[in-house]
């Protein structure tokens, strides 16, 4: 996909459908990862049940939706799961679902192989166990590792390995296409957005401005490794970076959570990015007529970017994490790569950051002593 | 469209849209989806679109563009199917 300038003209105003929409199929995770998007671990007793969930994917399929991204919380924890995914491929919708890798043994890396039209990524967050660990949980990053010894062995081909960029971890980029390469496993590397938990931690482990600079340069010089479009805001140090360079949210991107809640994006579920329930109108309803996805889809105004000659490049960057790190949505992005964002958050260290809407982590238990 | 024109595209045979693609109509034309190799592409004129879903009932491209836009235009949409083509949307029949 070229940054074709009247094509992104075209995409700021809205498609009949989604390109790129992420279905989040439970809140239930066996992991508790201190970054987590959807702030996952419970289920929620409201959840899609299997008829719910297979009438949207008809729904989706009718709308020519041509793949869902499928999340979670941990997806394979639905005990309907390959049902789900078998119902959406059999009428031509592919998968591409992200997992941790805990429930892929031997026997489901087979069953995954067999089904065409399928994408799988597998979460890390660091070419070692102790890196990926600290954020993932003790012996995840193992668990991890023996999935994709599964799916080399069943013969699955090239799913993905997927890393979101943290301080640490983009320290390691030569080390994660090598382990991609040990795989013939394709490379997936995404920004860290403060959403969901990722709130609590951001701030200690974004990028520097100084190590996005290098990402900026080992992606350009790496056009091969996915991305998912997550680092446009980069594109504002010189050449743009592969994709469409916009903020896609209720343009070509969306989000179904696990209760059917239809937000603009992945990284916004808050009740301010919230546009309807597929419960209420069905899916279709909610992308063409919701006003929040209408509003959205008018042309942004550059607002404090308007003096930057680099806004045609990165058009001031993620929504997402402007809103959860308190910014105004006309404010420059967080890690503006010429420190516009720092300055922005600087000057309103004041105001209180909105937390994430529904938090579906889980409860800390605490024990009380009898003595 | 970035056409490049080079490939053995012979716009004298007969054509279909290949059973991997699936095609979906946008306010600019078409989205189209190659289910294996997983491109995206952009069809970004309506006639071109019509042509596309017209190829499997002509017997040669050619027909199917003359179907659909006056001759001053037909070698711009030869290469679009060229185009096309080239990013494996196409199949013989
Ligand atoms: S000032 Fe705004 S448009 Fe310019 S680089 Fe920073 S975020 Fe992007
Ligand atoms: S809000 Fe951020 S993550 Fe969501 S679509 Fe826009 S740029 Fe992407």
């Amino acid at each position: 996909m070229g940054a074709d300038p009247t094509l992104r003209d075209r995409f700021e105003h809205g498609l009949a459908a989604p390109i790129c929409l992420t279905w989040e199929l439970t809140y239930a995770c066996n992991l508790a990862c201190s970054h987590c998007l959807s702030s996952s671990g419970r289920r929620d007793p409201l959840e899609l049940s299997t008829s719910e969930a297979k009438a949207l994917i008809d729904e989706i399929a009718a709308m020519q939706i041509f793949y869902i991204n499928i999340g979670g919380g941990e997806p394979m924890i639905r005990r309907d799961f390959f049902e789900l995914i078998e119902h959406a491929v059999n009428q031509k919708v592919g998968v591409k679902f992200s997992t941790n890798g805990t429930r892929i043994d031997a026997e489901a890396a087979r069953r995954l192989a067999a089904i065409d039209y399928l994408d799988i990524q597998i979460s890390i967050d660091g070419a070692d166990a102790e890196t990926s660990d600290r954020i993932r949980g003790v012996g995840s990053y193992d668990q991890a590792r023996r999935a994709m010894d599964h799916l080399r062995d069943a013969n699955f081909g090239e799913f993905k390995i997927s890393v979101v960029m943290t301080r640490d971890s983009i320290e390691q980029l030569d080390e994660f296409e090598a382990l991609a390469s040990y795989y013939g496993a394709q490379l997936r590397l995404t920004r860290l957005r403060p959403s969901g938990r990722g709130v609590d931690v951001w701030e200690s482990l974004h990028p520097t401005r100084e190590q996005n600079r290098r990402l900026y340069q080992w992606l350009l010089e790496r056009p091969q490794v996915l991305t998912g479009d997550s680092f446009f805001h980069l594109s504002a140090l010189g050449d743009p970076l592969d994709g469409l360079n916009l903020c896609g949210a209720g343009r070509v991107v969306c989000l179904i959570d696990p209760v059917g809640e239809v937000y603009a994006c992945p990284f916004v579920i808050h009740d301010e990015f919230r546009a309807g329930n597929v419960r209420e109108a069905g899916f279709a309803h909610v992308w063409t007529q919701s006003p929040l996805f209408t509003s959205l889809r008018e042309p942004g105004s550059p607002g404090a970017c308007a003096s930057c000659g680099s806004y045609d490049a990165c058009r001031g960057g993620c929504m997402a994490a402007k809103f959860f790190t308190g910014l105004e949505l006309s404010d420059p992005d967080p890690e503006c790569v010429f420190g516009h964002g720092e300055t922005a958050l600087e000057a309103r260290r004041v105001t209180l950051r909105p937390t994430p809407s529904p938090d579906h982590s889980k409860r800390v238990t605490l024990r009380l002593s009898a003595r | 469209m970035s056409v490049s024109a080079t490939s053995a595209f012979d716009a004298s045979a007969p054509w279909q849209l290949s059973e991997q693609v699936s095609l979906r109509d946008e306010a600019f034309g078409a989205l189209a989806y190659h289910h294996v190799n997983r491109r995206l592409v952009f069809l970004k004129s309506p006639e071109l679109v019509a042509i596309v879903r017209g190829l499997s009932s002509f017997s040669s491209a050619h027909e199917a563009i003359d179907a659909h836009v006056d001759s001053s235009q037909h070698q711009r949409y030869v290469s679009a199917l060229s185009s096309l083509f080239n990013s494996e949307l196409l199949s013989g029949r």
